[in-house]
């Protein structure tokens, strides 16, 4: 699982029934340190998340787990994180 | 899931059985400006999309995850046609303004 930051939000009206209902993010990788870390992606929210939170992320087969449906999504934000703590030091999830 | 430009259609008359009855259309993959990022590749086209539009392609194994991919030898998939993206505050894209 990844880091990332929700930087937007993506509204599609056409889109595969699995989907209904669901809310797709616009979300920037990052590293456990907070710098990008490669291009924006779209991710569909487990989880609630809202713009700029800090927050991880699962990629490829295992994003579709996450929902009954078994939609068809490569990416899907799990977790809103509260702080992390990273090579001794601590961050909180902002 | 990734952003892409569908930029053409491919028509096989030959092609494995479980891909009958599937559209398969060119898509150019873009970054977070629109911009074309790698190479153009095939995708299963689950919402009916058409060319020129902005639509959300899911690729590997998850591509198999819709009624018209369930089972069938496919790695990416169109599930969704965009209408607007927002990022930080601003409107990016807005598919009723044509950018």
């Amino acid at each position: 699982m990844f880091a990332g930051r929700i930087i937007g939000r993506v509204v599609c009206s056409e889109k595969v029934q699995a989907l209904e209902g669901k809310k797709l993010l616009l979300l920037q990788p990052l590293t456990w340190d907070k710098k990008e870390d490669g291009d924006p992606l779209v991710a569909l929210d487990a989880v609630g998340a809202g713009s700029g939170e800090f927050v991880f992320f699962v990629k490829a087969r295992e994003a579709a787990v996450a929902f009954k449906e078994v939609p068809p999504v490569d990416a899907t934000i799990l977790g809103i994180i509260d702080g992390v703590e990273f090579n001794g030091k601590y961050t909180d999830g902002k | 899931m990734q952003f892409a430009k569908v930029i053409g259609t491919v028509v096989c008359t030959r092609k494995d059985e479980k891909l009958e009855g599937r559209k398969l259309l060119l898509v150019q993959p873009v970054n977070i400006k629109y911009e074309p990022s790698g190479n153009p590749l095939v995708a299963v086209d689950a919402v009916q999309a058409g060319t020129g539009e902005l639509v959300l392609l899911c690729s590997g194994s998850s591509a198999r995850q819709t009624k018209l991919t369930e089972s069938r030898p496919c790695d990416a998939v169109i599930m969704a046609i965009v209408d607007t993206v927002e990022r930080d505050g601003t409107v990016t894209f807005d598919k009723s303004q044509g950018s």
